[in-house]
């Protein structure tokens, strides 16, 4: 199969992600997006390493993983103790930052 | 005999700072020690007359120079001095009336606490002015200059508790500062010119620079000498300076201050003969001034005032004869030494009335007081018939010899000047007879103040009667010793001296002179010798009223500088507060304005953040390619 | 001590320091000082110790109000560090280390007008803080932006010359090794003369100083105007005509034009203030004037009454404002139409003011006569017209000056001011000796102009200008 049609459904997956991270609320699908967007990355990194021939896409793709990993970790715990504190999961709840 | 020269400065500078410095503790001999000083001024000055007396008429001039004053690369200004016949005259004018008045305030100024004070700021007049009269350069003259001013200023303000007397001072001061800005523009122009301002070295090149600059050189000078002397258009101080002690008018706005003006115009001879336009001018200011101040005279009825104008209008006389050039620059001198005798002596007398009229200066207030003050009355009259032309006495010499010169210039210039000292003669006559009439003879016309107080007249102390009969014997006198000893021989070597050709005979001026006199007096007699006086002065014509109010020369300075300067700074303040600061408090402003805009970008919703994130990163790689592309 | 090292006839710059200080853009720690800086440094080293003499009790902590207790010595402190930066800058001669100093000078400043303000004041407490901030951040700002456009300067003639040493460039641009491209030149010039115009300060940027004045302390005010802004005047005659000679005279009739403006128009602006302190600060700015005008005639006679006029203004402002800083002090006001009849109830208080006034109108006799002529003379012989038109500020100081004379000591005496004591033993100390200096140097000015004349010479031989020749110099002689 030609590698750009994985390509083409790593742009997708991302703009995918992207779209939701801007448009959806919800604090845990906003990082489902993230995530998804991650994803498309590992796709796309993965994709190229097979097309070059070499394998630093690879090593790359699993370094993106652990990241998420571990962001997944604080990620979802900040989450959480910020819902237990506004019983609301809302990101646009979250603006104290703001003048 | 040189080394005196300083110790003539020296010592009334030394009275003027013990007194001002000396605080409290000099109050009651602090009279004694700067009328002692004075004197002393007066017997050093006579130390020198006789020593000058003493040598041949081409080395009498004197020169000393103390230390460099203001050296800085090719100005090079001396603080030096110069004692010709010309400055000589002057020195003893000063120190001898300054002496004479200095006695005399002893007994006016006897009830006022600050009398210290005002004997410290006599001596410190004393003193520039015999700077002025003695410096050997421009600048140093110009410090001499100023000098008198401030002591004018400080005068005239004595009183200071009066707002009038304040205000006057003050503008006495900054009329006086318009004329000094001729001066110092002349200063200006003679080193541009000639590299130097001692007055050996510009006189003698005064020849040859071009009339162009040396017109602009007299014209400048000229503006000085209206400032100081009160000339038209800058005469308006002087009626208001007679707000100040009547010594001070006696001394300062009659005898010595006011005549520096013509000092400096005939000190600056050369460069005026060498300008025959600026000349002309000199003469119409003359004339002009001489008109002016008697018309102004005529109307007055406070006695200090009509005395004020008639100061105005002697000194545009001597202004006029030194715009003559050689043929009248003796007489100037010599008409202002007569005048310094007799203008001194009536304001002397004029304070004397004052002193016993409890401080009443309005003549249609006084009347008879010939028998309560026979002394005041007879001194006072002796220098009414000197300032009249009086056959015999000191100001018919003087005048009399203007009148001449001025006829003597020639063409038609001469007619119109020779007619208008005529005419200023008569009205001398005529305002002089008013202020004799009014004053001493008629009815008694004073009333009780509003708290019943009746003035009593009274015969002056001793201490102010004897300086007056001195004066009265120096204007009986003073003319005939002129003429006879020799005065235009003494100065010539300085001034230089031509006799005028006068289209009409001497005899006939001098004719001509005691007609117009006769019909001044005859006419004010008529006018106020008959009949009473009214207490109320009645309303007038149209030039008596303008008359009075210095014919509305006050009233334009008003509308014209005063009010329109207010206008001026007033919008300057505004324009300053709002125009130039607030362009840049705008930028400020606008500063903080876009500030918060930008401000508003920044919501809070981290949603909006990755938009730009998201947006920005996409530009870049559009960027990107694009330059790939290209 | 200087003054007794410093030789009139020897070497343009003496003293000389030289340490290496970032080695990396050749900044050094250059001192060194030449008659004009050292003219200068006297001046400062004159009047710092009858500022802080007269502001003895201007920091006292107020027993009224405790939350606004203000640290006593912290003012004499400031004091004295914009003292020492003021001296380094009058002896800087590496020009990075003078731009630091010359920034740095805001610091101190800023506090002490901003920390210590002028109770006098008419308003509320709260009032008079934020007046007095708002002063205090003008002044900042004012002089932070001409110090960043100076900033950019510096760094362009880094890049043009090579170095930071003045005495270096000066020499190179002298015999030739160092061309600069006319524009580059006219940039650099601009950029430091905007810095210095703000400091001195030139209209139309002037506006910070009678803000400043009038709020700060009144020995503050006398520091700013006094001392501070002579760093302005003296690094124009310093940097811009060294550093910049054709630029200078390229710039020069704008220079005079401004200069003739901020004369007549801070005179008349000066005439039309209700409150003493402004007054005295507008009457600066018209002096300021006089002293760019002398700087830019290029002729020894302006650029030497310049330095003395610096030198004179600096002790005859001194005097003047200290004075009347003792009567604000004393009413509680500095509105002259709240007083009235001084004279009468404080003689010795009103004629120390008399004779500062004097000296402000530029009097013979005083010092500041000597410079004002010699300024005027020296554009006179270059430019007649601007000479002229700066002469007419004779007038109008006179009517400033007599104006507010008879407005705050003549005329019958006020209610309010019946009681007011007469100079005290500290404050006539104070007065007095700046008033024997103002006397001293208005007779005898020769010990200052032999100091000044040979490094204004130098001066003219950077700019390669001469004396204009009188025109009839064969019939004088």
């Amino acid at each position: 199969m030609n590698p750009v049609n994985y390509l083409y459904l790593a742009a997708l997956l991302f703009t995918i992600g992207a779209a939701g991270v801007l448009i959806r609320r919800n604090a845990i699908v906003v990082f489902m997006c993230v995530e998804l967007m991650l994803n498309a990355c590992n796709l796309a990194f993965v994709t190229f390493s097979r097309m070059h021939g070499n394998l630093d896409g690879q090593i790359i793709a699993f370094f993106t993983m652990v990241v998420a990993a571990a962001e997944v970790v604080v990620g979802l715990a900040i989450i959480v103790s910020v819902f237990r504190a506004r019983h609301s999961a809302s990101v646009d709840d979250a603006s104290l930052m703001k003048l | 005999m040189e080394n005196l020269i300083a110790l003539l400065i020296g010592a009334p500078l030394l009275g003027a700072a013990v007194l001002l410095l000396g605080g409290r503790r000099l109050d009651r001999t602090g009279h004694w020690l700067g009328t002692l000083l004075a004197a002393a001024s007066f017997v050093i000055a006579l130390v020198l007359f006789v020593d000058m007396l003493g040598k041949g008429a081409e080395d009498r001039a004197l020169h000393q120079t103390l230390f460099t004053w203001i050296p800085v690369g090719t100005f090079q200004a001396d603080m030096a001095f110069q004692l010709d016949q010309l400055s000589m005259t002057f020195v003893l004018l000063i120190t001898g009336v300054g002496t004479l008045i200095h006695v005399y305030s002893i007994g006016y100024m006897e009830h006022d606490e600050r009398r210290r004070r005002f004997f410290g700021y006599l001596n410190l007049f004393v003193a520039a002015m015999l700077l002025l009269v003695l410096a050997d350069n421009y600048l140093l003259l110009y410090f001499g200059w100023e000098g008198v001013g401030l002591a004018s200023y400080l005068l005239i303000g004595f009183w200071q508790h009066k707002p009038s007397a304040a205000t006057a001072a003050k503008k006495a001061f900054i009329v006086n500062r318009v004329g000094d800005m001729g001066l110092s523009i002349a200063i200006m122009l003679m080193f541009t010119t000639f590299g130097t301002f001692a007055f050996g070295r510009v006189l003698e090149a005064s020849d040859q620079a071009s009339e162009g600059k040396l017109t602009a050189i007299g014209l400048m000078l000229l503006l000085a000498a209206c400032g100081k002397s009160a000339q038209v258009p800058l005469q308006s101080w002087l009626g208001d300076a007679m707000e100040g002690p009547t010594p001070v008018s006696a001394l300062i706005h009659a005898a010595t201050m006011v005549t520096a003006g013509v000092y400096l115009i005939v000190r600056s001879a050369d460069i005026f003969n060498a300008a025959p336009d600026a000349q002309l001018v000199v003469t119409v200011v003359g004339a002009v001034t001489l008109l002016f101040g008697a018309i102004v005279g005529c109307a007055k009825d406070d006695i200090k005032k009509a005395l004020a104008g008639s100061t105005m209008s002697q000194i545009g006389y001597m202004i006029l004869a030194a715009g003559l050039g050689p043929i009248g620059y003796v007489f100037a001198i010599m008409h202002l030494v007569t005048h310094g005798f007799f203008k001194a002596g009536l304001f002397l007398g004029a304070g004397s009335v004052m002193h016993g009229m409890n401080d009443e200066v309005d003549m249609r207030k006084y009347g008879g007081l010939r028998k309560y003050m026979p002394v005041t009355f007879v001194t006072f009259g002796l220098g009414y018939l000197a300032i009249i032309g009086f056959p015999g006495l000191s100001g018919f010499f003087s005048k009399d010899k203007i009148i001449e010169a001025a006829f003597a210039k020639g063409g038609t210039e001469g007619w119109i000047l020779g007619a208008v000292t005529l005419l200023g003669a008569a009205i001398t006559a005529y305002y002089m007879t008013r202020v004799m009439l009014m004053t001493f003879f008629g009815e008694k016309r004073w009333q009780p103040d509003a708290e019943g107080h009746e003035p009593h007249p009274h015969e002056s102390p001793k201490s102010m009667v004897i300086p007056m009969i001195l004066l009265a014997v120096g204007s009986v006198g003073g003319g005939a010793v002129f003429e006879f000893s020799g005065f235009v021989e003494w100065l010539e070597p300085v001034t230089g001296f031509e006799h005028g050709h006068a289209p009409i005979s001497a005899a006939a001026v001098t004719a001509a002179t005691v007609a117009v006199m006769v019909i001044g007096v005859g006419l004010a007699y008529l006018q106020y010798g008959r009949g009473p006086v009214p207490v109320v002065a009645p309303r007038g014509s149209l030039l008596t009223r303008a008359a009075r109010r210095d014919l509305l020369q006050d009233d334009f300075n008003h509308a014209v500088f005063v009010t329109g300067g207010t206008h001026l700074t007033r919008s300057l303040v505004y324009v300053d507060h709002s125009l130039v600061d607030g362009v840049v408090n705008g930028t400020a402003a606008a500063v903080g304005g876009l500030s918060g805009r930008l401000r508003k970008l920044q919501n809070g919703y981290a949603r909006t953040y990755a938009v730009s994130m998201f947006g920005g990163t996409a530009v870049l790689i559009a960027a990107t390619l694009l330059m790939r592309a290209v | 001590m200087v003054f007794a090292r410093f030789e009139p006839g020897g070497d343009r710059y003496q003293l000389v320091e030289n340490h290496a200080w970032i080695k990396d853009f050749g900044v050094r720690y250059e001192l060194g000082v030449d008659g004009i800086g050292v003219a200068l440094i006297g001046l400062t080293a004159l009047l710092i110790p009858f500022i802080v003499l007269a502001g003895w009790h201007d920091a006292d902590p107020l027993e009224t109000a405790s939350k606004r207790w203000r640290p006593t010595q912290g003012f004499f402190a400031l004091i004295l560090m914009v003292e020492a930066m003021v001296i380094l800058s009058f002896e800087a001669t590496d020009v990075f280390l003078f731009y630091i100093l010359f920034e740095a000078m805001l610091i101190p400043m800023y506090f002490l007008i901003g920390g210590f303000g002028d109770r006098a004041h008419s308003g509320s407490d709260e009032n008079a803080a934020a007046q007095r901030s708002y002063a205090a951040v003008k002044f900042l700002l004012y002089n932070l932006v001409g110090g960043l456009i100076m900033l950019a300067a510096v760094i362009g003639l880094y890049v043009v010359a090579g170095n930071f040493s003045l005495t270096e460039i000066v020499e190179a641009r002298a015999n030739g090794s160092l061309e600069m491209a006319t524009s580059t030149e006219r940039w650099l010039f601009l950029g430091f003369f905007f810095a210095f115009a703000v400091k001195a300060p030139l209209w139309p940027l002037h506006t910070w100083l009678p803000n400043a004045m009038g709020e700060a302390t009144t020995p503050v005010a006398v520091l700013i105007t006094a001392v501070v802004d002579k760093v302005g005047t003296f690094a124009m005659l310093r940097f811009c005509l060294g550093l910049f000679p054709e630029a200078s005279k390229w710039a020069t009739p704008a220079i005079v034009v401004l200069a003739l403006i901020s004369i007549v128009y801070g005179a008349l602006v000066a005439v039309g203030q209700r409150d003493i302190k402004r007054l005295v600060a507008y009457a600066s700015i018209s002096h300021f004037g006089f002293i760019i005008l002398g700087i830019f005639a290029m002729t020894t006679q302006g650029q030497s009454g310049a330095t003395l006029y610096m030198v004179n203004h600096g002790v005859s402002t001194a005097a003047l404002m200290l004075v009347a800083g003792f009567l604000i002090s004393r009413r509680g006001s500095r509105l002259i139409a709240d007083y009235g009849g001084v004279q009468k109830v404080a003689p010795v208080l009103a004629g120390t003011f008399l004779i500062g006034g004097l000296a402000t109108l530029s009097l013979p006799g005083l010092a500041p006569f000597v410079s004002e002529f010699l300024v005027l003379v020296g554009t006179f012989a270059r430019y007649p017209v601007a000479g002229i038109v700066a002469t007419t500020g004779i007038v109008l100081a006179a009517l400033y000056t007599l104006v507010l004379y008879q407005r705050t000591m003549t005329g019958p005496v006020k209610e309010e001011v019946r009681a007011l004591p007469d100079l005290r033993a500290r404050e006539l100390l104070v007065v007095a000796p700046l008033i024997a200096v103002l006397i001293f140097l208005g007779v005898f000015p020769k010990p200052l102009t032999d100091v000044v004349d040979p490094a204004v010479r130098h001066t003219m031989s950077d700019v390669q200008q001469k004396d204009p020749q009188p025109q009839n110099v064969e019939a004088a002689k």
